[in-house]
């Protein structure tokens, strides 16, 4: 595996910490005018979402991590793994549950994702930005009352839950933003 | 300066000796004296060398404004090449230069400078006597702090130490932080007692290293071997060792007059002055890192 030396630290950069790989957020040189410079970095391990600071003596090499994030399509699950396909070279790839993480609230099929791969293996998967999905289970709206700004949970194909403006019915279609897991828009069929 | 009697002198940018500090990196530049084969000088890291000649040669109290050159990795604060301003006082010592450049920062619109020993700087931010600590408490409190490297050097445990978790407490007021460790000493003289202190001192502006200064070692001797040890640190870093400067050593045994002197990060003053976090946004032309 390569080794990448301090003066090779950015953004983005993958490294093996303890056994984990960590994506690096921010890279800040620390140098006392008469003292040790350091490099002060603060990355977010890739399993566990966790941030942490981690500060290196200037000059020394870290092992770094063979992960690589790529665009891959959403095929089906089986309720144990994910499967996807990279659509160049029509490889299959599965991923875990624990991997899928809250992607899988918003997946139907077909779906482009963005999967980082560790080791060949999908680490984490992100959902599309934007989603349209049926409705297949909220409350009737109540007449009369579409200029409150009310909202009312509505039940989506996948599963997800969003809430909708009263207005909504079940069987609309609508576009949901997975980022902030809010309603968009009714999407006309 | 013209009105205290300071005289403002100019001395070589090139030399044919560099640092020898294990912390600071020159940059070199080759003179190839028309064919004669190239000879390779460093572009001085301070005006530190030459200026203390001028001393010994009788010039009195001088200052300079210059420009100076390290190759650290450019980063929020650091730039390859930035403005120095650096004085010397014969007769004082550092409390007394201290005072002399709170006058400065004072007469440029900054508040009063607090004063703290690197001590009770250390011991209220950290825990621990930076004196008096083992190497294995100066570790454990290391990692605790994120150190990530092992290290058993005394110095850049205290260097890590410092950076991380007393200077980003210093606050933003400015702050004179002064009797250093002996193993800090730099070109520092020691003075003897318990503990035993080096007379330097560095001052902070919003957490910020600004100036650094000392009551000057004059002691030929000992200056020598201080550039000995350097070079041995250096060695055993594997970084290549420095061309001692034999012109410094013989000035200092013709008789450096007692004196104090203080080097002043000007860009750095200016970021403080004009409360801007990046030394980027005081230089029309600022050097870039890679990538």
């Amino acid at each position: 595996m390569a080794f990448y030396s301090t003066s090779e630290f950015k953004n983005g950069l993958k490294l093996m910490i303890d056994g984990s790989p960590f994506t690096i957020l921010d890279n800040d040189v620390v140098k006392p005018g008469k003292g040790q410079a350091f490099n002060r970095v603060k990355m977010r391990n890739l399993k566990t979402g966790r941030v942490i600071e981690k500060t290196y003596k200037s000059g020394e090499s870290v092992e770094g991590a063979d992960v690589v994030d790529l665009a891959l399509q959403y095929l089906y699950n089986d309720g144990e793994m994910w499967y996807f396909m990279d659509p160049s070279s029509f490889e299959q790839l599965a991923a875990t549950r624990e991997a899928m993480g809250e992607a899988t609230k918003w997946l139907k099929g077909e779906e482009m994702c963005d999967v980082t791969l560790w080791n060949g293996n999908p680490l984490s998967v992100s959902a599309p930005n934007f989603v349209i999905l049926k409705i297949t289970e909220t409350d009737p709206g109540v007449r009369g009352d579409t200029a409150t700004g009310g909202t009312k949970p509505a039940k989506l194909e996948t599963g997800a839950v969003v809430k909708v403006p009263l207005f909504v019915e079940e069987g609309e279609t609508i576009k949901v933003d997975t980022r902030t897991e809010t309603y968009i828009s009714r999407i006309k069929e | 300066m013209e009105r205290r009697g300071i005289m403002e002198v100019e001395t070589p940018i090139l030399d044919v000796s560099g640092n020898t500090d294990p912390n600071i990196e020159c940059l070199s530049a080759n003179i190839r004296h028309g064919g004669a084969g190239p000879r390779q000088f460093y572009l001085h890291t301070s005006p530190e060398f030459p200026m203390k000649r001028l001393l010994a040669a009788g010039a009195g109290p001088i200052y300079q404004i210059v420009r100076v050159f390290r190759d650290d990795p450019i980063g929020r604060l650091h730039q390859p090449e930035f403005t120095m301003l650096e004085w010397y006082r014969l007769g004082f010592d550092h409390q007394h230069l201290m005072t002399e450049l709170e006058e400065l920062i004072r007469a440029l619109g900054l508040p009063a400078v607090r004063r703290i020993t690197y001590g009770a700087a250390f011991v209220t931010h950290c825990g621990l006597d930076p004196h008096t600590a083992g190497i294995e408490e100066l570790q454990a409190a290391a990692a605790g702090h994120g150190l990530a490297s092992t290290e058993d050097d005394r110095s850049v445990l205290l260097d890590f130490l410092f950076s991380h978790a007393v200077a980003p407490r210093l606050g933003e007021a400015p702050i004179f932080v002064y009797d250093y460790p002996v193993c800090q000493a730099a070109l520092a003289r020691i003075r003897e007692g318990d503990p035993q202190v080096a007379e330097r001192f560095e001052l902070f502006l919003d957490c910020i290293e600004i100036a650094n200064g000392y009551n000057e070692l004059t002691d030929y001797l000992k200056q020598d071997s201080r550039f000995l040890r350097d070079n041995e640190r250096r060695a055993r870093r594997g970084l290549e060792t420095m061309p001692v400067d034999d012109k410094l050593i013989a000035a200092m045994r013709h008789g450096l007059p007692e004196c104090a002197g203080v080097a002043v990060g000007l860009d750095r003053l200016l970021m403080a002055m004009l409360g801007v976090k990046r030394i980027d946004d005081v230089l029309a032309f600022p050097h870039s890192g890679p990538g």
